[in-house]
């Protein structure tokens, strides 16, 4: 059957998680201000979350693929109570609390829409005609919308774009891309007017963040002078002194990478974005050698979001991103984020280890 | 089959690959973005970010606003802020906060419940905020602590502007006070609009205007030397103070109100008919909110919050009471409405009976009233008219006339925390009781007995709506704002007239019988009425206490004092002109007409003729 064992681990791919856990902890110990209360916390989290992992990677991808219409029905569902839980109590909520945990339904739609447009997808041959990419585009919109709704527009837009690389991989025409990208320029000023105030806000403060240097460019302009300060070499492990004084706000989650990168430099940036390239491009890798395209679609979109979320989060401490909600993966402290991205790189390992023809 | 299948396959397999291979090569491309950005900051801009975090000289400071003042009708202050000398500690800073503590205390007094706030809000607060360590140092102080400022690091002597109510007791439960941002408060608000700001309102008037009192926080950019200190202001962007407001309490109204309840507990409400601005607004017993400010130490606050009086209770606002027989204009109105002939008599043989040989519902007056039309049973208060005519009306059209005084539902003064009390129904005991409605349930509902309740305000309200021919005015306590930019002082104008729930004919039959309350021979508030310069349109009250729980706390005396009656009492003055409506409840009042009515009367007085009520 399989060559990596019964347990299904890739153990290539294992090597790269692995890895950037270890910089979790050592970034976040002095994030945290040697707080090892929190550094704990985090070790169980990663526990948990690879637990969930090697679960999933036990389960054949075609178990995945039967299952696929209820998960995103479900989730669609539990959207739904959780937008009207809000409305009924007056704010925003993202989540439903189940007592011992919170959980939100967003973080399962990162798994599910992808795997619902893949779903969606194969049952045509490929490349996908028209009526099954616009098929596949409802089935981004609708959940798309829900959470914009809660509102969560980061969260949304990163689901939404999962979901779009399924669509991209299953071969939608370069010609349909053209206009749709021609007419997403067209419809930007449009959007600017849809957007809140405290949105269109960050947009500003990314062009001009000293415009409003306490308020909303706080965060861009001391993240600049952490990062920049760190130079070709950091100031080393503990030493950075933007991170240490407390002018990072958010720096143990959301900013996570300014500490980085003010305490291990230009060259500690570069080995880290080649972990991550590692990573995607071990993920891109099984994608290609899976079986069947089901599987083949799912994983090249896990693998593509994954790396969505590093050049967003990256792309925001240093200032070249609006300021959004995205926590750097696998390193940011915290772990609602954690434990579906884990489970996303079970779907992986069991794709690997599923990848042979077996009839 | 399996033929195109198996092509199908190699197709899509080598598509996907190509998409694969096209996004992988967007991904090399951001990674190169991002990477061209590191280099831009880290290495081309290295030195001007060096600079900037290396010396970090230019720091950013807000500057608070200053709170708006509260004035009451007659523009005397009633909220201010004073300038006060404080030493504050950054706790991060301290490397031996014990020691330092110590070597202060040698230096300026330092009491126990200093200590003890400074503790506790340092568990509070993130290290590196400043923390207040005593506040209103003496010149002197000030000065021996800067002298010796060298030896304290990460100690600053401030002078900041602290909130004060000079009135202390006076008011409180209209003021309400601010207090320091605690870290539940911190979950409300947005954090952008309290920068540098230290205090919020956390009730009454301080809570409810926060939004206008607070002003807006500016910044400084300044320039630090080594040591953290400020060397010059580089740029500055000013605060801009909070809105004066102007109260529609008058304050020396409230002081007469509050010293006429003398020690007892209970509440009065006066409200102006005309307007709905409500003058007096007095729940006893009251206390200081000055200590609040600062944080009231734990064994004070103690006290206030586990006395038997209960002096924390907001009574005006919260207080819910059945209203006795102040329910009876209400009712008198109500059946006038269903076409019940004022004439029409009723015989009070000292009790009155649902079904024949019954259970006897007892009028007040053992041996009876005789027989009674409508102006007379409320003159004398007679129970088993109403006894009848809540008979006659049922509890639905009683619900659904006096919902329309605003019985039963919070009446929108400017204020959180407002109670609706109850206006009860056959469906509110069904949703709240599962239970069906008895018509007995409805008799002594007649008498404002059972389950209707009404908080003082809503009762003050109601009585001016019949001073004011039947048109409800929304209670509201903010009269004028000032923009202390221009200094000009406009006018809110909170005026709001609910819909006129009387019917014109009925209005004066209720109104002549409520002034024969206080005018004639019989009437239950006579001794009220006597000498009074002015007319007065009154009713007493007196409700039955239920339900005090037996608490072995109190001794039997104190169970005896604390099962009297409550006495109730509302009135509205000159009654051909009315000005001001009152409801005064006094908890274990006994009779209303005794208790209630004498303080009803004082207050009266002093804002219709300016009299000082005697010692």
């Amino acid at each position: 059957m399989s060559r990596s064992g019964s347990l299904g681990i890739d153990w290539i791919l294992l090597s790269g998680l692995l890895t950037l856990s270890g910089i979790s902890l050592f970034v976040l110990y002095s994030a945290s201000d040697q707080n090892m209360d929190m550094l704990i916390r985090q070790s169980l989290r990663m526990g948990l979350a690879f637990v969930v992992m090697l679960f999933i990677a036990r389960i054949k991808p075609e178990k995945l693929m039967r299952w696929t219409p209820w998960l995103y029905g479900i989730g669609l569902m539990l959207l739904v109570v959780v937008l009207a839980a809000g409305v009924i109590g007056k704010g925003a909520q993202r989540w439903i609390d189940l007592g011992l945990i919170r959980f939100q339904p967003s973080e399962m739609m990162k798994l599910a829409v992808p795997m619902m447009v893949a779903w969606v997808m194969v049952k045509q041959p490929m490349p996908a005609r028209l009526g099954t990419v616009i098929l596949g585009f409802i089935v981004v919109l609708v959940p798309t919308v829900l959470i914009i709704k809660q509102p969560d527009l980061g969260t949304s837009l990163l689901i939404a774009g999962s979901g779009i690389v399924v669509i991209f991989l299953a071969g939608m025409s370069w010609r349909l891309i053209a206009i749709l990208a021609g007419l997403a320029a067209a419809a930007a000023p449009l959007a600017w007017y849809l957007l809140h105030d405290y949105q269109r806000q960050r947009i500003i403060t990314l062009i001009d963040p000293w415009s409003d240097p306490l308020g909303s460019g706080y965060h861009t302009i001391q993240s600049a002078i952490a990062v920049g300060s760190g130079g070709l070499y950091g100031k080393g492990w503990l030493n950075g002194s933007q991170s240490q004084l407390d002018f990072i706000p958010e720096r143990s989650t959301d900013f996570i990478f300014a500490v980085f990168s003010e305490e291990f430099g230009f060259i500690g940036s570069i080995l880290l974005l080649l972990v991550y390239l590692f990573v995607v491009g071990r993920s891109l890798f099984i994608a290609m050698e899976a079986k069947e395209s089901y599987t083949r679609l799912l994983c090249g979109s896990l693998a593509v979001t994954f790396a969505i979320y590093v050049f967003v989060n990256i792309g925001m401490v240093t200032g070249i991103l609006p300021v959004v909600g995205v926590p750097l993966p696998l390193i940011s402290y915290g772990g609602t984020s954690m434990v579906s991205l884990m489970a996303g790189f079970g779907i992986l390992m069991s794709a690997h280890a599923n990848r042979w023809f077996m009839h | 089959m399996s033929g195109l299948q198996i092509k199908d396959v190699f197709r899509e397999a080598r598509l996907f690959t190509s998409r694969a291979v096209a996004i992988g090569l967007l991904m090399f491309v951001l990674a190169g973005l991002l990477l061209a950005r590191l280099y831009y900051l880290q290495v081309i801009e290295y030195e001007r970010y060096s600079t900037l975090s290396k010396n970090n000289r230019i720091s950013l400071v807000p500057t608070p606003p200053v709170r708006g003042l509260i004035f009451d009708r007659n523009s005397v202050p009633l909220a201010q802020n004073v300038p006060s000398n404080t030493l504050e500690v950054v706790p991060d800073h301290v490397d031996d906060m014990d020691m330092l503590l110590d070597e202060l205390g040698q230096l300026i007094q330092l009491s126990k419940s200093d200590l003890t706030l400074f503790r506790r809000n340092m568990k509070r607060h993130a290290g590196f905020k400043s923390i207040v360590l005593r506040s209103q140092l003496s010149d002197e102080e000030a000065g021996r602590f800067a002298v010796n400022s060298y030896r304290f690091k990460g100690v600053q002597l401030n002078a900041r502007l602290e909130r004060n109510y000079p009135l202390a007791e006076s008011g409180v439960h209209v003021l309400g006070y601010v207090g320091r941002i605690s870290q539940r408060d911190l979950e409300k608000i947005d954090e952008n609009q309290y920068r540098g700001i230290n205090f919020l309102g956390k009730l009454g008037i301080e809570a409810y205007y926060e939004d206008e009192l607070r002003g807006k926080s500016g910044f400084e950019q300044v320039e630090t030397n080594a040591h953290g200190r400020i060397v010059r202001t580089v740029s500055s962007t000013p605060s801009e103070p909070g809105k004066n407001l102007y109260l529609t309490i008058d304050s020396r109204l409230q002081a007469v109100t509050e010293k006429a309840m003398a020690n007892r507990r209970g509440a009065v409400v006066a409200i102006e008919p005309s307007s709905g601005e409500v003058l007096a607004f007095a729940s006893t017993p009251t206390y200081d909110p000055n200590p609040f400010v600062l944080g009231i130490d734990s064994e004070s606050y103690a006290l206030l919050r586990d006395s038997i009086d209960t002096p924390l209770l907001n009574r005006a606002l919260r207080g819910r009471y059945a209203p006795g027989s102040t329910i009876k204009p209400f009712m008198g109105m109500n059946g006038l409405e269903f076409k019940r002939s004022p004439a029409k008599k009723t015989f009070c043989p000292g009790f009155f009976t649902l079904t024949k040989g019954g259970h006897r519902y007892r009028c007040w007056k053992h041996s009876g009233h005789g027989s009674m039309d409508m102006h007379d049973s409320i003159v004398q208060s007679c129970d088993v008219y109403f006894y009848d005519l809540a008979r006659n009306l049922g509890i639905e059209r009683m619900h659904d006339y006096l919902d329309g005084f605003g019985f039963g539902r919070k009446t929108g003064i400017d204020m959180n925390g407002e109670s609706a009390a109850l206006l009860p129904s056959r469906d509110w005991k069904r949703g709240a009781r599962d239970e069906p409605w008895y018509p007995g349930e409805t008799v002594i509902a007649g008498i404002g007995q059972g389950y209707m309740l009404v908080t003082p305000l809503q009762l003050a309200s109601a009585t001016s709506a019949l001073a004011n021919e039947g048109i409800r005015m929304k209670p509201h306590f903010l009269l004028a704002e000032q923009n202390p930019m221009d200094g000009e002082i406009r006018p809110v104008n909170l005026q709001a007239a609910q819909p006129r729930i009387i019917n014109s004919d009925a209005i004066p039959i209720i109104q002549n019988a409520m002034i024969d309350v206080t005018s004639s021979a019989r009437g239950t508030a006579r001794r009220i009425g006597a000498n009074s310069p002015y007319k007065i349109a009154a009713k007493t009250g007196t409700a039955q206490v239920i339900g005090i729980k037996q608490n072995e706390k109190y001794n039997e005396e104190e169970v005896a004092l604390r099962h009297r009656d409550h006495a109730l009492f509302i009135a509205y003055a000159p009654a051909d002109n009315p000005r001001i409506a009152v409801a005064v409840i006094v908890e274990n009042g006994g009779h209303g007409g005794s208790t209630a009515g004498p303080i009803a009367r004082k207050v009266m007085d002093f804002y219709l003729l300016g009299k000082e009520p005697e010692a």
